[in-house]
Parts: C-alpha cells; structure tokens; sequence
C-alpha cells in the first residue's frame, strides 16, 4: 500500500453543500484577480442566504450582493480595475439593499485577517484613527498602548477585532488532491491568509497535478497553500473567469464589459445577462462563455 | 507634437508640478495613482530624484521609466500586495492618492457619495486612505478642480486631516504628513491656519476669479497671485519623447 495523505478531491457542489445560511465567507483574490468565481456562481446558484462575505472586492461580491445572498458585506473596496466601479455592487449600496455594510480600510481589513490567523480577539493597527471608518463601525474600539512612544507619549491605537472566517474559498494556478496549491502568477494576493483565518477552506484549482509537479520547475516559493490549511480541493479549469489568473490566462476584458453593461443596464438587460451564463451549471457557463466568445 | 517648440499645455505643467512635489523625499516608494502622476513620478526619477523608488503598480519594483501606457523591463525587486502593506507601515513611501473629495481640513472622501448609509453613488470604498495618512508622505491628485471636488465638509472622511488626526491624539499624528494636493488648476499645501488648504501657485492662465468659482469654499490668494512653474526644455523632451510620446497626459487634463 501506497500510504498518502487524504485525498480531499471534490466537486463543486460538494463545497456548497459545505456551507450553511448565515455563514462567513472569506473570498480570496483581489479585485478582478483569481477569483474562485465557479464557486461564486455555485453559490449563486444554491439556497444559500443571510451570508457575510469578506473579500478584496470584485465581481465575487457585487454578484451575491445582487443576488441578495448578502447580509454582511465586508470589505475596503470593490472594484473591477478597467471597470472602477463595480456595478452590481454600486446598484446594491445605491438602492440600499445589503443590510449591513462594514466598510474598513484595508491595512484594517488585513489587520482583522492576521488578528483570526493568530487566533487573537484584536490587533493594533493605527490604521483608522481620525476616519469616519470608526463612526460607521462603532462597534471598532481604540486601545491606548502601554508602552510610551520616543516623546513620552502613549499612542491610542485602532484595536482591530480579528475577522474569523468559517469558510475561506479561494483559487489557485495548480494544487495537489491532498490540499497542497501553487500558484504561478506574479502575486500570492492574500490567500493563504484567508486559508488561516478560517475554519475550513476550500481551493479551487486550474489543474489537479500529482504532488511532485507542483514543485516541478516551480520556484517552492510559489508552494503557498500547504494541505495543514486545506479541507477540499476542486478542479475547475477556467473556474476564475472573467477575474485574471495569470499565466493560465488574462482577464477576460471583452466578457467583463459585457458584464459591467448589463449589470448597469435595465432590469431586462441583467435578466438576458443572468438567463444566457448563470442559470445553468458551471459547465453550462463555461459553454455559453465559449459560444459568446465565438461569436464575437 | 515636436519637442519644446511649442508652449506647454495644461497637462505638462501638472506633471511637472507632481515631480517637484516627489522632489524632496529621497529614496522613498512613491505610489502614484493616476496618470499625470505617474508621469510626474516618472519625471521626478529621472530629473531631480534618482532615487526614488516605483512599481509597475501590479507586484514588482522597476528599475526604467517607461512611456505611459507601458510597464517597465528592468526589475529590481518584488513587489506583491502583501508586501505593499509593510512598505505602507514601514513608512518610507509617498502615495499621491485621487480625491473625488477634498475639503478645506485636508479631509479626503473616495468611499461615497451622500449619505453612507443610502449613498447617491457609491465610489470605490475606503481603499487604504485612513492608513496611507497616519503612516507616511501623501498628496493628492484632482484631474477637475471644481466645487464638487473641493468641497466645504467631505460625505465620508476616508483620507485624514489634520484637525481629526490631532483629535485622534498622537496614534494618528505621529506619522500624520499631508504634502501637497496638484489640481488642474492649481498647486495647495496644507500649512493654511490649522494645517487647512493653501494655494502656492496657479497655473499660468488661469485666473484669481476663475479658482475662485472653482472651489467650493473660501480661498484666501495671496496677492500677487504666485504661478506654477514653467516646465524646463529638457523636462519638456523627457515628457514630450520619452515618458508620454502618445499623449496620454492630454486625455486626463484636456488642453482648454
């Protein structure tokens, strides 16, 4: 016998059926970049409501918000890089529909992150002081350090309460069917942090590889999920469009307009929009992503 | 357009403005956002700063300073955005941030619109302003001076000034260091009564009246009103031939 690790392989919907109305979920990436977005549509998708969703915002949360999958929205910013302003997400605050907003800085955010990796109620961060973050998040209390500064004085610090996730959900270039991830773009973004900070996390991935790929040509630095962190792998290739997931692909920039037009558009048009790529499953999407682009 | 033979434009004399506005920091990160300041910030590098330090503004350290438009090839470090945030800590960097608001107090809103709770318009979010401002150099950047932009009271203070970080106490003050605000019209500090708004220079023709209707409160001008510099022949080639050959700079500052 061959003795292995687990093998923690699973499908997309065995991760939804994971995850409880009510819920917080860390989403990993930044922006528009590796998004694990097959995950995002699956919840789409599912019954799933009342959730707090904490991410670098993007298309991930500006569609549960839509949605109204959203109780909590967690967040620093939302954006789509080319698209400034995430649509869905603007639509939503705009007509007031996420009935809790908790918008941090994002030195506070990571702050929050670190605090529930370290499994520490709070850190300090002077991120926050003298900002309306703190009057809109009353529930944020200052600190006064014990130890004086050079001047003799004793600073009162942002006591950043710590973010705990019960679920992270993020994407990764490559992993292992034991938890092991690699990835091969330009940055780690904050995922392995959201993997920490959480109960459970669960990675999807372009390709599932056999351990010894991952570090096959591969800088070990680049190994940042390691399967202590990892309760579920799921093979989703092209699971982050439209977001970046560089060097497997770009940004889908020509879809993302679409998106942002629709999403900006009348009832009607984000109804047409929804019909033709989210009805379906994550392989329906994929195909109507394919036959749009053909037709291009 | 040939190189220093014709009188600079508007966008010129902003870029030059950023990069005097990098001039002093040494070797610092500077975080332009935009692109008149990252042309400024590219300008400042290879004029009057040699030092500083700029990214391509996705995760790595570059070493040359491209056209607009282009990300540059000689890499001397990485830069990802975990590290971003111990650089912002660190302190050693100067981000020249956007201001869809500014008020008079150096307050800065890029979060919302109106009300927070039912916004009009919900622009990006906080981003890392309230850090940037109580951890290291920040100036700002306004492509349209208008009343709308700078404004009496900010909707959300995202960006601090100096009143609320002195309110804040000396967490917030410590590092607290408003530099400079560039506009299409004009060149602010912030050593006003009270660490307030005041205008050092307009640019050449634009008039005392014309700021006037362009700020949404009161400005005390100096008279005489001082002017922008001018840029220099050979920052007027650097910008013209070899940092923005296709005229980017004339998109975000229209020439009028």
């Amino acid at each position: 016998m061959d003795p292995r690790p687990r093998d923690k392989r699973m499908e997309i919907d065995d991760v939804v059926a994971e995850l409880r109305d009510g819920m917080t979920i860390g989403i990993g990436g930044w922006g528009p970049r590796r998004k694990p977005m097959a995950l995002v549509r699956a919840i789409l998708r599912s019954d799933l409501r009342d959730l707090t969703v904490v991410s670098w915002g993007g298309a991930d949360l500006g569609l549960l918000a839509r949605a109204g999958k959203v109780r909590r929205a967690v967040y620093a910013f939302v954006s789509l890089d080319s698209v400034p302003l995430e649509p869905s997400f603007q639509r939503a605050r705009q007509s007031g529909t996420i009935p809790e907003v908790v918008e941090l800085d994002e030195q506070m955010f990571l702050t929050g992150l670190r605090a529930a990796a370290q499994r520490l109620p709070f850190l300090p961060t002077r991120a926050g002081l003298g900002s309306d973050v703190l009057v809109h998040n009353p529930e944020i209390r200052t600190i006064r350090s014990p130890y004086p500064g050079p001047d003799g004085a004793y600073d009162d610090l942002v006591a950043m309460p710590a973010l705990r996730l019960d679920v992270a959900l993020v994407h990764l270039n490559r992993a292992d069917a034991h938890g092991n991830a690699t990835y091969l773009g330009p940055d780690p973004y904050f995922d392995d942090l959201f993997c920490l900070a959480a109960d459970r996390a669960y990675v999807s991935t372009e390709r599932v590889v056999p351990t010894a790929e991952l570090s096959d040509g591969v800088p070990v630095q680049r190994m940042l999920l390691n399967r202590l962190m990892v309760s579920g792998v799921v093979e989703t290739p092209n699971g982050a469009h439209f977001t970046a997931c560089t060097p497997d692909y770009p940004r889908d920039e020509a879809f993302q307009q679409l998106y942002a037009r629709a999403a900006r558009g009348s009832d009607e048009d984000w109804a047409a929009f929804r019909d033709r790529f989210l009805a379906g499953d994550e392989a329906a999407y994929q195909d109507a992503v394919r036959t749009w682009t053909e037709q291009r | 357009m040939s190189a220093e033979h014709t009188d600079p434009t508007r966008a010129e004399v902003c870029a030059v403005a950023v990069a005097d506005a990098f001039a002093e920091d040494g070797e610092t990160l500077a975080s332009p956002i935009g692109l008149i300041p990252m042309l400024g910030a590219r300008l400042a590098r290879r004029t009057v700063n040699p030092d500083l330090v700029l990214s391509d503004g996705v995760s790595l350290f570059v070493a040359d300073d491209p056209p607009l438009g282009e990300s540059g090839q000689e890499v001397e470090g990485w830069f990802p955005h975990p590290r971003v945030f111990d650089m912002l800590t660190f302190g050693r960097r100067h981000v020249m941030m956007g201001a869809p608001q500014l008020d008079r107090h150096g307050n800065q809103n890029l979060s919302a619109i109106g009300d927070f709770d039912r916004p009009d318009r919900q622009l990006l979010g906080t981003r890392a302003a309230p850090a940037n401002t109580v951890n290291h150099r920040t100036s700002y950047w306004i492509p349209r001076h208008s009343p709308r932009a700078l404004v009496e009271r900010v909707d959300v203070v995202c960006g601090v000034g100096a009143a609320a970080a002195r309110a804040a106490g000396s967490g917030a003050t410590r590092f607290h260091d408003l530099h400079r605000v560039v506009t299409d019209l004009a060149v602010l500090d912030f050593t006003g009564p009270d660490g307030t708004l005041r205008v050092r220079s307009v640019h050449p023709g634009v008039e005392a009246e014309e700021l006037r209707a362009a700020t949404g409160f009161a400005l005390e001008l100096p008279d005489p009103l001082p002017r922008t510099r001018l840029p220099r022949p050979e920052e007027l080639r650097l910008i013209r031939e070899v940092l923005d050959p296709r005229g980017l700079r004339e998109r975000e500052v229209p020439t009028r």
